[in-house]
């Protein structure tokens, strides 16, 4: 186990470090002022586990660029996703919903990869339970690709085409000690 | 593979910690405009209630409700057991339906383990109370109440109630309640004691994993959380104690009492209340009685559970029980 983790690691290239991140937020942020004129009513959701810390850093951009508040949340998808019956149940993470809620805001959804798309069906699907925002976007740190349903970011940190033999692995300070997208040959085995 | 949940004495820590965390997140959806999440959406879950029971069944209602399972309510008055069914034949017509899980209230102690180990059905078995057995759900709910209050909601995520004194006052003989709640307790770390007059507490305690006592005065100062239990009369076969006033003096918890323990303490009673029983209206309704909140919270652990051993393709919590031999 700790074997194929050391492989994987040492086979895994990084295709985004530190500074690029830094970057690339910094330009998202100023996208979002841009196309929301100001993002007066942004509320922005990020998704566990590193959607949630990109989602921080970004109001943290937003916040310095507009000098106001930013509303900042979380929605965990965990029980609206379409593949529950096909593992054993996952562990929930937090869903929490900015005090004055979404009702006619500007929700932004912020998640680290954007590939499948299910991950952003299913959280939809949460969000409809929860109010009706004005409109529905999504920020990625990467796309990779390989969409299995009609979903498209609206704020992309960095295009990486990939193979479906390849895995991206986005790596965040707050939770792997250190900042960087490692792009690395998936498992065999699995 | 175990996928039925009988006995809080089968859960390991880690499982009962899964729940306790779960539970937390479900209990986020109550306060949602739309109380309802997708996850059981085509699960068929029966509650299957041979002994009268409002809460129990109201509160998995309402978690199988919010989980969007359908539910079949199966009471034991006016359905075919009134005319003599037998168990297996009641549990065979289910599976005939297809149903997915059995939650199931039975007089009778064993039962939802014979149930779940017969091979009857495939179904998954939930114990909601057998005879004077088992409450596991309580069992979960209490320390789910105990670890809000006494840890914290945030800071509870992960942790278990180590080093909590919790006394336990009441009819233990006839019930599950206690019984359930000792076991989880002491898994999770907890030191529990016991409090009862002499003829209400079970032979073989001594092997339970608490302390006795027959004085509540000197336990009190020494509680995290005092759980005051209903003294059930309608299993009151023979003369326990000379009268209930006697019973209230000595056991029941008043105001004078509720000062003598820790500014921190909690008093719990997993209900129906019996005021001026085991407990005055004046501690029932004063803020440190968390009765309202337990019910409340009875719904986030069910859902908990419900997700968990239906959720997926396999149960998220592993037994550790000793197979029917």
């Amino acid at each position: 186990m700790d074997r194929q983790q050391d492989t994987q690691a040492s086979d895994a290239r990084p295709v985004l470090e530190g500074p690029d991140i830094a970057r690339v937020l910094t330009r998202i942020a100023h996208e979002i002022v841009e196309r929301a004129k100001g993002a007066d009513d942004v509320v922005l959701l990020g998704i566990p586990t590193r959607g949630v810390f990109l989602a921080q850093r970004l109001a943290a951009k937003l916040e310095e660029i507009t000098e106001r508040k930013i509303s900042l949340g979380s929605l965990d998808i965990t029980m609206y996703r379409d593949d529950l019956r096909m593992h054993p149940p996952r562990a929930l993470a937090r869903t929490e919903i900015p005090g004055d809620g979404i009702d006619g805001r500007l929700v932004i959804l912020v998640d680290d990869v954007l590939f499948s798309g299910r991950t952003i069906r299913a959280a939809l699907d949460a969000l409809n339970d929860i109010g009706r925002p004005r409109a529905v976007q999504l920020a990625v740190l990467v796309d990779r690709g390989h969409r299995e349903l009609p979903i498209r970011a609206d704020y992309v940190g960095k295009n990486i085409p990939t193979s479906l033999r390849e895995t991206v692995k986005v790596m965040l300070a707050e939770e792997d000690g250190r900042d960087t997208v490692l792009l690395g040959a998936k498992q065999t085995s699995q | 593979m175990q996928r039925h949940l009988i006995s809080a004495a089968d859960l390991t820590r880690d499982d009962a910690v899964l729940i306790l965390d779960t539970a937390e997140e479900m209990a986020r959806v109550a306060d949602r405009p739309i109380k309802k999440l997708p996850t059981l959406r085509g699960r068929t879950v029966v509650n299957l209630f041979f002994e009268d029971s409002t809460r129990t069944r109201i509160s998995f209602e309402a978690a199988e409700k919010r989980l969007s399972a359908d539910v079949i309510n199966f009471t034991a008055k006016g359905s075919s057991v009134s005319k003599g069914e037998s168990l297996k034949d009641t549990a065979q017509t289910l599976e005939a339906m297809g149903v997915d899980a059995v939650v199931i209230r039975h007089g009778a102690s064993g039962a939802p383990y014979r149930l779940a180990n017969s091979g009857w059905i495939d179904a998954a078995v939930i114990n909601a109370g057998d005879g004077t057995h088992q409450h596991p759900t309580q069992a979960l709910l209490d320390a789910f109440t105990m670890r809000r209050r006494l840890v914290g909601r945030d800071a509870g995520i992960g942790q278990d109630l180590a080093g909590k004194r919790i006394t336990i006052v009441g009819d233990i003989l006839h019930g599950r309640v206690a019984r359930s709640n000792v076991d989880l307790l002491h898994t999770l770390g907890a030191e529990v004691t016991l409090v009862a007059p002499p003829t209400l507490v079970p032979v073989g305690v001594e092997t339970w994993p608490c302390e006795v006592s027959y004085d509540l005065d000197s336990t009190l100062p020494k509680s995290d959380a005092v759980m005051m239990l209903r003294v059930q009369r309608e299993r009151m076969n023979a003369a326990f104690f000379p009268t209930e006033r006697e019973y209230s003096r000595r056991y029941g918890l008043d105001a004078d009492r509720m000062a003598r323990m820790p500014e921190h303490a909690i008093v719990m009673h997993p209900g129906p209340m019996v005021r001026g029983m085991e407990i005055t209206a004046e501690v029932a309704d004063s803020d440190r009685c968390t009765a309202i909140e337990q019910v409340a919270n009875g719904v986030s652990i069910r859902m908990a559970v419900l997700y968990l051993l239906l959720g997926g393709n396999e149960p998220a919590v592993s037994h550790t029980r000793i197979e029917e031999k």
